[in-house]
């Protein structure tokens, strides 16, 4: 079966295509988005944080949530490409480019809205300047700054050839793209000393991104974990985090694996074999995660001490009931019935366990930021009724959003691009293949 | 030869450095301010230091800044050879809140914002209520200067903690790392008065206030470093809830009374805030035995226990 995959064949199955209607609406609804969040942004920027819902007690809100929504989501980059590749996983190829486009979009938008969140933004050289290595947030920066110039390496090795392709397929045009791939891939001639020494540095950065990508989203945890307030003090934070980041990452690649396969018809190349076999992982990165949120809430509620006892109520039986175990259900039990069945790792429902994963997830971040600030140790008192409650402003709500389309902006240009399934790297398996029944 | 030639090159390094003192030169005299006043004639008798008349031309005078402005690095030493505290009898507490309103008068704070809470407590069902006011502790282990990124909220070697609001940079870790929940946030542009928002800013202080930057309780730095006066919340309470002092001087004060800090502190009991967090903090209180009010005195009209029985 695979004879009638020609070099050739790949090469135009995978080429990226131009936006077809479909394509143009959903880059045009994206850039709205964006254009909105940008507008709310100017409006923030003018009149102060005052425009969000923030106010002193909830003083970290939804950019907050969004931002370590990102930060877990990126981690699958390092999943899928390097823990994938060390494990010589064989059939990761088509779904690695994928991973690491989503962890760069994720991290460079979890960065962007860190700086949103600033009071005064246009300090942030502050940073750099009198950056203090004790705070934990100094810990971020660097771990973040780190991560993101990683995954771009990640992103842009395994690039390399096909770069080449792209050339070649464009020689004879002199449009901006064109010029675009000879700058990005001019002096890659595929000659054996640069493939061993691309290979080489692939591994190197699969190995060095697994510790960075765990101590993003420890070290993330830890801006919860380092203060004392209850539903934050936890010994547990980091492994809590880590599992749901793995868990949320591997529902968005599902999705974004969904999407591509129908917009491009790559049937032939993300099989149904590769949603069962992912499917199989969520199982088991939802199982995990619930064994570190019953962790994470059954021994407080067990000793019920005072200071914890009317957020942990707050979270089960009270304001945020709802949106708990919303949160509970949709991202790990309904997800984990749904794929642990046979017909449930089809493609179509492993595409709605995996919204589901990454709707649940975006939920759980927020409750895991705000119903805690709603819990002080002394009462809120001598402030105003807004002070006691939170709702995030239309501004926080469009730049949220805005920042989300943004991250799937930056995956959808890709794709026009750039080949999102590698082609070179398809060549070469397929050929392998061949040779071996041979 | 070679003689001459090292001759001419001091000679010419000599009438280097000629031309660059007469390039200095050339400009205005350096040792003398440009913006000399002209004498007008109009003598002024004065007191020198040394108890002598002297006269002095009326020109020559230049007011003296309302507020002396110490440099950041001054702000951020402290005062030498003080360890500033704070007690607050919880027995003389009716919540008033004369302390919220002289606090945020005097730090220009934004309406509905507040570096003074007066908190209704209750420990259990069965204990008595009480008025507990809260500002900021100025703890010896501040949560807040441990997570701050860019130093802009620091510990003084007199114990008090500040925040120099041109160095913040808005993140908030303080407020989320704060147990006492004492810092407030500039969410919009200060409404102040000119005069006041184009003064220097001082962390002593906390004047003015800026937008995207964090605020809290400064212990009144700049009047204990000016003239000596106590706090604006010390001064405005009636019933001498708040004594203010040296740890050093082992002495405290509410304005009428003064009393031995070491001696108060033990025989009323003093206790500190979450004195299991380990945060330390330099404000002790005083518990609510022998009241001098009940605390329903204290209960406004839309304020009821049940707002508050709940809390810890």
């Amino acid at each position: 079966m695979d004879s009638i995959f020609t070099p050739q064949k790949i090469t135009s199955d995978l080429l990226p295509q131009p936006f077809g209607r479909r394509g143009k609406i959903w880059t045009a609804i994206l850039c709205a988005f964006c254009l909105v969040g940008l507008f709310a942004y100017y409006r923030q920027l003018r009149y102060g944080l005052s425009v969000t819902g923030m106010r002193d007690y909830v003083s970290w809100g939804i950019y907050i949530s969004n931002f370590v929504f990102f930060v877990a989501i990126s981690l699958v980059g390092s999943l899928i490409t390097a823990v994938f590749r060390l494990l010589n996983v064989s059939w990761r190829t088509p779904l690695t480019r994928i991973s690491e486009i989503i962890a760069v979009s994720a991290i460079v938008f979890a960065a962007i809205i860190i700086v949103v969140d600033m009071g005064r933004p246009e300090r942030f050289m502050y940073l750099v300047i009198y950056g203090r290595l004790q705070s934990p947030i100094m810990w971020d920066v660097i771990v973040i700054c780190t991560y993101l110039v990683i995954s771009l390496m990640l992103l842009y090795f395994p690039l390399l050839p096909d770069i080449k392709i792209m050339i070649g397929q464009t020689k004879s045009k002199k449009t901006f793209l064109s010029r675009y791939y000879r700058w990005l891939g001019n002096f890659w001639k595929d000659k054996p000393a640069q493939v061993r020494i691309n290979n080489k540095a692939i591994t190197l950065l699969c190995i060095t991104i697994i510790p960075v990508a765990f101590a993003i989203h420890t070290v993330t945890s830890w801006l919860f974990a380092t203060t004392y307030r209850p539903g934050w003090d936890s010994t547990n934070f980091g492994a809590y985090f880590i599992s749901g980041a793995f868990l949320v990452g591997a529902g968005g690649v599902v999705v974004a694996m969904y999407i591509f396969r129908k917009a491009y018809s790559l049937e032939a190349y993300i099989t149904n074999k590769h949603f069962e076999r992912m499917g199989r992982i969520i199982v088991l990165l939802a199982a995990l995660y619930l064994y570190f949120n019953l962790n994470e809430f059954i021994t407080p509620t067990f000793k019920m001490k005072k200071s914890e006892a009317s957020h942990l109520n707050s979270l089960f039986v009270g304001d945020y009931a709802i949106m708990f175990w919303f949160a509970i259900l949709t991202s790990m039990i309904i997800p984990i019935l749904i794929l642990v069945t046979h017909w449930g790792r089809k493609p179509l429902p492993v595409f709605i366990a995996g919204v589901m994963v990454v709707i649940g997830a975006w939920f759980k971040r927020y409750l895991i930021v705000t119903p805690t600030l709603l819990h002080p140790f002394l009462p809120m008192s001598n402030v105003d009724e807004s002070y006691k409650h939170y709702w995030p402003s239309w501004e926080e709500w469009a730049i949220a959003m805005g920042s989300l389309a943004g991250a799937m902006l930056i995956i959808t240009l890709f794709a026009r691009i750039f080949p999102i399934v590698p082609i070179a790297e398809t060549i070469a398996e397929r050929h392998e293949k061949l040779h071996k029944h041979d | 030869m070679n003689k001459l030639t090292d001759k001419s090159r001091r000679g010419f390094l000599a009438a280097g450095l000629m031309a660059g003192l007469a390039a200095c030169k050339s400009g205005a005299d350096p040792f003398t301010p440009e913006d000399q006043p002209m004498a007008t004639g109009e003598k002024v008798k004065l007191l020198s230091v040394d108890g002598e008349i002297i006269e002095v031309d009326k020109a020559f005078l230049k007011p003296v800044p309302d507020h002396s402005v110490i440099s950041n690095a001054q702000a951020r030493a402290g005062i030498p050879g003080k360890s500033f505290v704070m007690v607050i009898d919880l027995s003389r507490c009716k919540n008033l809140k004369k302390c919220i309103d002289a606090c945020d008068h005097m730090h220009h704070l934004h309406p509905g914002e507040h570096y003074v809470k007066v908190h209704a407590m209750q420990e259990a069902e069965e204990t008595a209520p009480y008025w507990q006011p809260t500002i900021c502790m100025h703890c010896d282990e501040p949560p807040c200067v441990k997570v701050c990124p860019v130093d802009a909220t620091f510990k003084r070697q007199d114990g008090i903690v500040l925040i120099d609001n041109d160095r913040c940079v808005g993140c908030r870790f303080c407020m989320a790392a704060c147990p006492y929940s004492t810092r407030v946030f500039n969410w919009e542009q200060p409404d102040l008065d000119a005069a006041i928002a184009n003064m220097t800013s001082n962390p002593e202080s906390g004047i003015p206030q800026k937008m995207g930057t964090v605020g809290k309780c400064d212990f009144c730095t700049h009047m204990i470093r000016e003239s000596g006066d106590l706090p604006h919340c010390v001064t405005a309470c009636p019933n001498g809830v708040y004594m203010f002092g040296d740890m050093n001087e082992d002495v405290v004060s509410n304005g009428a009374e003064t009393f031995r800090f070491s001696d108060l502190i033990k025989d009323k009991a003093g206790y500190r805030l979450m004195e299991d967090l380990g945060t330390k903090p330099r404000v002790y209180y005083l518990p609510p035995v022998n009241r001098s009010f009940p605390f329903e005195s204290g209960l406004d009209e839309n304020e009821s226990m049940d707002n508050h029985a709940t809390h810890h």
